[in-house]
């Protein structure tokens, strides 16, 4: 893996709502093929800094730069080669999952078989739902499925895990580490911090729309250490997702 | 991955899941297709009650003969009798007759009687059903009593058409369903797939913002034209609703259609846009499609109104759709005839829509 080829770089990035700042000069890079984190607590301004490099909302001032395409002047170019999941979004009303797939196969422009993309993420029992009667993490999954009509290079997911069970969570990551495996860059936000330390390349931690850190887990674990930190609690070899998993077996749910 | 976009692609699959999503939902079949239906059928049923065309009768005229005598017994006519000379051309000259009848002992035997008609130019709707049902009358007392022919009448251009009240109503109720399909049906959605952030996925796609309006507006359309081919069908079946020139007749009133549909369109992208919530789009489309329900001849007739009421149904695009509706429907009116129609609706198009780019928003 190429570590030096950043297909996202961030310079400068501000973003004024009104009076109040909510990114305060982020500069980062995303290279090519990795997962890459933003963590922080909540109105960091993580939602802010995807939207904006998704081209969704409008920066106050900074430069973009998306796979070569700048966020000014080629959003189109853009929008094309990435895939979206929103933290909040909503699908066309009174249409079933696979009339929904056939929707997004128009809007971007591509040919695809709805049935095998619900299968991707585990929904093709419920293709003939429609979007409001799914669960929570089934939601959310259909939205990644979304996400991957158009075989993109980069793509977003704000929070994708919040609300799943143990075992969704474990699935969905088998599966943004297979996207990746397929060569697409991962941009993912998420507070679970297991999540991270196990998928993520490279995390930044954001803090009121600044960078406090930035590195790859293992080594921002490591500096933590060697500034002396001790856990208060000795932690036993299993927790209580360990029971979780290991009482309700590994299978997605479909209920 | 370098093939161009394609637009058309787009805008086709968003039309298609707008329709398909148009047609599930209830409120959106019941405006378009239940209301109008009810009113036909009531209307349907009720029969002649609809329509009064004001026939005065001369001064000097006899009164004792079979015309006058058939004249009273048919439920389209209200003759006014006792009016002098020149109370009759002052209500001729102002619409509120819409014709005078002088019927006359013939001096040679053929036919027994004379009947000589006068229309106005005030109330030309009304003298064309007049002109019909005098045609009709003529045309069964003469077969009637086959030996001498009874009456003649000499008038010129008469249609053998009998105009019954579904013929009135059938394109009012086309006309009040594209409103309301085009006010409510686009405030709603357009305002709801904003609020559900539905709009903001979209974006999150190459798809252009004309593709959007596109998409929609057609699903629309289709959805209305549907609608509007079963009220037709309906009426034309059930009551005997006038096609004179048939599939071309129905082709017609079909653009009209759509022509007023775009229109309508353009008043629910200003609420969509105005609107402070779910519950201020009724108020505010009531309020743009109630005074055109009862002002712009979906009932009566406007000439019915009181005159100062009139100018103010003159005003509204609905009046100048169903106004076009009935002449292409009944009097076999094409398009260009109805041009001046058309042309008022489009000048209320491009206002309506020169305001609604003003007060449209996308989230
Ligand atoms: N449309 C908006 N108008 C005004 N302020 C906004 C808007 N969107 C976000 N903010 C503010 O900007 C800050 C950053 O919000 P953002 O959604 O980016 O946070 P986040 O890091 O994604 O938080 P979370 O973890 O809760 O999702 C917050 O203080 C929020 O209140
Ligand atoms: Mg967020």
């Amino acid at each position: 893996m190429d570590r030096n080829n950043a297909i996202i770089s961030v310079r400068n990035l501000v973003k004024n709502y009104a009076d109040f700042t909510a990114v305060k000069g982020l500069s980062f890079d995303v290279y090519e093929n990795e997962i890459f984190g933003l963590l922080g607590p909540n109105g960091a301004g993580k939602t802010t800094t995807l939207e904006i490099i998704e081209t969704l909302r409008e920066k106050t001032s900074g430069e973009i730069i998306v796979d070569g395409f700048s966020v000014d002047h080629d959003a189109n170019e853009i929008k094309r080669i990435i895939g979206v999941q929103l933290q909040a979004a909503g699908y066309y009303p009174n249409l079933n999952l696979v009339e929904l797939m056939e929707l997004f196969a128009g809007l971007y422009g591509v040919n695809i078989k709805p049935m095998e993309m619900l299968e991707k993420v585990n929904l093709q029992d419920k293709a003939k739902a429609k979007y409001k009667a799914l669960s929570g993490g089934q939601k959310q999954r259909f939205s990644i499925a979304t996400t991957l009509l158009n075989s993109p290079k980069i793509i977003f997911l704000d929070e994708p895990t919040t609300g799943l069970d143990p075992q969704a969570r474990r699935n969905l990551w088998d599966l943004i580490t297979e996207i990746r495996k397929n060569g697409t860059t991962v941009v993912i936000t998420t507070h679970y911090m297991d999540e991270a330390e196990q998928l993520c390349d490279r995390v930044a931690f954001v803090e009121r729309g600044e960078i406090i850190a930035l590195d790859t887990p293992d080594n921002l674990i490591d500096q933590l250490l060697s500034r002396g930190f001790e856990r208060t609690k000795e932690v036993k070899k299993a927790n209580l997702e360990d029971v979780f998993i290991n009482l309700t077996g590994k299978e997605w749910r479909e209920g | 991955m370098n093939k161009p976009y394609n637009h058309t692609k787009a805008t086709l699959a968003l039309a298609k899941a707008s329709f398909r999503s148009i047609m599930r939902s209830p409120s959106a079949v019941v405006f378009t297709l239940a209301f109008p239906l009810i009113f036909i059928l009531v209307f349907g049923f009720l029969g002649g009650g609809g329509i009064k065309v004001d026939l005065a009768i001369a001064p000097g005229s006899d009164l004792q003969n079979p015309v006058i005598k058939a004249l009273e017994e048919t439920a389209v006519i209200n003759l006014v009798k006792n009016k002098s000379k020149t109370e009759i051309a002052q209500q001729l000259e102002k619409g509120n007759i819409a014709g005078v009848i002088d019927v006359r002992k013939n001096t040679v035997p053929q036919p027994a009687y004379l009947a000589n008609v006068q229309y106005t130019s005030a109330s030309m709707d009304k003298g064309n059903i007049l002109k019909s049902v005098l045609n009709n009358l003529m045309f069964m007392l003469n077969t009637r009593d086959l030996k001498p022919s009874v009456a003649e009448i000499r008038e010129s251009t008469v249609h053998g058409r009998t105009y019954r009240t579904i013929d009135f109503i059938l394109p009012g109720q086309l006309g009040f369903s594209l409103l309301s399909t085009g006010v409510f049906g686009t405030a709603f959605v357009f305002f709801s797939l904003r609020q559900t952030l539905v709009i903001k996925r979209f974006f999150a796609t190459p798809v252009k913002r004309a593709s959007i309006i596109l998409g929609e507006g057609l699903a629309r359309i289709g959805f209305a034209l549907l609608g509007a081919v079963f009220i037709i069908m309906i009426g034309h079946f059930f009551f005997h609703f006038t096609l004179i020139h048939g599939i071309v007749t129905v082709l017609n009133m079909l653009v009209l259609s759509i022509i007023g549909l775009i229109v309508f369109m353009g008043f629910g992208f200003v609420v969509s846009g105005i609107a402070k919530s779910e519950s201020t789009i009724p108020p505010i489309a009531n309020i743009i499609t109630l005074p055109q329900f009862l002002l712009s001849g979906t009932f009566f007739s406007i000439d019915h109104f009181p005159v100062w009421l009139q100018p103010i149904s003159r005003a509204l695009p609905l009046t100048y759709l169903n106004d076009a509706m009935r002449q292409v429907a009944f009097e076999g009116a094409g398009l260009w005839d109805v041009k001046l129609q058309i042309l008022i609706m489009l000048i209320w198009g491009i206002a309506i829509y020169a305001l609604a780019v003003k007060v449209f928003k996308w989230e």
